[in-house]
């Protein structure tokens, strides 16, 4: 087990290298650049600045540069876009913000798609199903840039109970909109998921087995039923929590939250090659972490997996 | 009294396409610490008449008739009511050892869950009997065993821990269905010997469903013939082996495969078992039977009993058949 994991933390870092090699390229050979604007720079203070950032150099050296200081430094280097911020601290101060909002909305997803998927298949084909169902359809065909403002709408513009945005340190009031807006689709895949493979188990010999055996049917949910039907459900949730927690753009922009996913998405349309780096490593590095511990929770559960 | 008597049983299944009647006015009764056989063929209506008696139909099925165990009415009881005779009184070995037992628990907490809430013993002292259990059911190292998954035991091995499981509480009844035949022809020879062992030492009923008439001979006084989901023939096996009463059972055991038969071909019964969706409207078996007469098509026979252990549903006379 420990070698294991000792083993797959080893096999991150030629993934990270390659995601870093492979990201740098990517973006090197979009068109434009981080000083290109409206009103060109003249060209000797362009010259000036690209030589200041390096970017004058070969590629590979730039590339060779900045792992050294990201391995050695820790240092992810200025923003191109915000001359007197680091990409350490534009992170920092991001990642709090879209960290708190993603977990919480990650934990209402969990909760209220596995209690929902569950009602459904524990009541198949009765009115808890459908409703069950409905709710989940309903959830998922209304995507969060829609779901955003029909909230904004009726919480703040109608009703006049909750803030239309901000952060304000995440006191509770600016994060309710925000935490519904972007758990219900993945609330609505958590349900489907569960519901499908929950079904799925206890039509299964083994449950067959145990009622004959007499033993009564919450125990048969809870200790032989439940933990076969989470598999599916884990390794859907592995990537989705990283998906949460980073932030989404829409989220940051509809409620002005601040969080790195609108600092994401303005990097890469303002070419600000230092940001967009440092976040798709921090995405990276949370990808894989978040794999290896599904990875972890499947071998726990099933004992046929020897890890 | 009877352990178990079974009377009018039917089952059916509504499924999209229509009602499925699966078992159709069935009758038998099982004495205290003797072993009936269900023998017919897939799809005869075997499994589910013991799936109705344990109250585990699928969700679509419905029961009708009188199942009395040890008189009590318990056909279509509440599952608060079954849950007090499953596995306490009548328990169950089912058909496939490597998908009936749960992957994901170790074998001591499956046998331990049993006797915890039928008996009320603690954990500790219930793998304690778990484990005397997997050794009356000879399976060896059981102390060490008994913390294993059921992936780290042989198919055969799992069956013996699905028998041991079944045991556990020492119930009256046992129902065995078709226990061996996803087994090794060398296996199946030991679970059958230590099924009818364990019979002598606990002294509960077995009602066997197979479709092994090889199995029946060796270890069943009774022999209940099914097909098409209605009794053909019952009897003592010896009787019901030596002159079958009805020409299923006569194709049955003509299709037995014989060492120096003269003939290198295998006998079958020609066609199809019937579709149970659209049943025939007589008796089930007279588009096979060669001795089908025009009332077999029109009317289904009743179960007549023609000597005092031995009943047949055949409008062909038994001295024709011969």
């Amino acid at each position: 087990m420990l070698t294991y994991i000792l083993k797959r933390l080893f096999y991150a870092i030629p993934t990270l290298l390659i995601l870093i090699v492979f990201s740098f390229v990517l973006m090197h050979s979009a068109p434009g650049g981080p000083f290109s604007s409206d009103r060109p720079l003249p060209p000797e203070v362009l010259a000036n600045l690209e030589a200041k950032y390096h970017l004058t150099d070969p590629l590979w050296k730039q590339i060779g540069r900045y792992v050294y200081d990201v391995v050695f430094h820790f240092d992810f280097g200025p923003s191109f876009q915000y001359k007197d911020r680091t990409v350490n601290e534009i992170i920092a101060q991001g990642f709090p913000v879209t960290l708190t909002y993603g977990a919480i909305s990650f934990a209402v997803a969990v909760i209220a798609g596995c209690a929902l998927g569950m009602t459904a298949a524990l009541n198949k084909n009765s009115v808890w199903d459908y409703l069950a169902v409905g709710i989940s359809i309903g959830a998922q065909v209304l995507p969060n840039f829609v779901m955003a403002p029909i909230l904004v709408l009726i919480f703040t513009l109608w009703l006049g109970w909750l803030p239309g945005g901000g952060w304000n340190g995440g006191q509770w009031q600016y994060l309710i909109m925000p935490v519904i807006a972007l758990s219900t689709s993945f609330m609505a895949s958590i349900a489907r998921i569960m519901r499908s493979s929950l079904l799925e188990v206890m039509h299964s010999n083994f449950i067959r087995t145990a009622r004959a055996k007499g033993i009564p049917a919450r125990t048969i949910l809870f200790r032989h039923a439940l933990k076969p039907a989470m598999l599916p459900v884990i390794s859907y949730l592995g990537p989705t929590f990283v998906v949460m927690i980073t932030g989404s753009v829409v989220i940051d922009l509809y409620f002005t939250t601040g969080g790195i996913g609108q600092a994401f998405v303005n990097s890469a349309l303002n070419r600000d090659y230092a940001v967009m780096m440092g976040i798709t490593i921090l995405i990276g590095t949370l990808t894989i972490f978040f794999n290896l511990l599904v990875d972890i929770l499947y071998a726990w559960i099933d004992p046929k997996i020897k890890l | 009294m009877s352990l178990l008597e079974v009377q009018d049983l039917s089952v059916s299944f509504k499924t999209p396409d229509g009602v499925v009647k699966a078992v159709q006015n069935v009758n038998f009764s099982l004495e205290e610490g003797k072993t009936l056989a269900i023998v017919g063929e897939s799809g005869s209506g075997k499994s589910q008449t013991s799936f109705s008696i344990m109250g585990l139909l699928a969700e679509n099925g419905t029961a009708t008739g009188s199942v009395k165990f040890e008189g009590n009415e318990i056909l279509n009881a509440s599952d608060a009511v079954m849950n007090t005779y499953r596995s306490a009184q009548i328990s169950m070995i089912f058909q496939d050892p490597m998908t009936s037992l749960n992957p994901y628990l170790r074998v001591s907490d499956q046998m331990a869950e049993v006797l915890v809430h039928h008996n009320g013993m603690t954990k500790s002292d219930a793998i304690k009997d778990a484990i005397k259990m997997l050794d009356a059911v000879k399976i060896p190292d059981p102390k060490r065993r008994v913390n294993m998954f059921p992936h780290e035991f042989s198919g055969g091995m799992r069956q013996r821990v699905m028998i041991a499981m079944s045991l556990l509480c020492h119930p009256r009844l046992v129902i065995a269905d078709e226990p061996t035949t996803a087994l090794d022809v060398t296996v199946q020879a030991q679970i059958m010997n230590l099924l009818s062992d364990l019979q002598n030492d606990f002294g509960m009923g077995i009602i066997l469903i197979t479709h092994d008439l090889g199995v029946v001979a060796g270890s069943c006084e009774d022999t209940l013939v099914l097909y098409g989901g209605r009794v053909m023939e019952t009897g003592p096996t010896n009787q019901v082996f030596e002159t079958p009463s009805h020409p299923y059972t006569q194709g049955l055991l003509r299709a037995l495969p014989r060492l120096g038969a003269k003939t290198p071909e295998l006998a079958t019964i020609p066609g199809n078992p019937p579709n149970m969706m659209h049943p025939p409207k007589g008796c089930a078996f007279s588009p096979r039977c060669g001795f089908a007469n025009a009332q077999c098509a029109e009317q289904p026979p009743v179960l007549d009993l023609f000597e005092p252990t031995r009943s047949r549903a055949c409008h062909v006379p038994k001295e024709a058949l011969s």
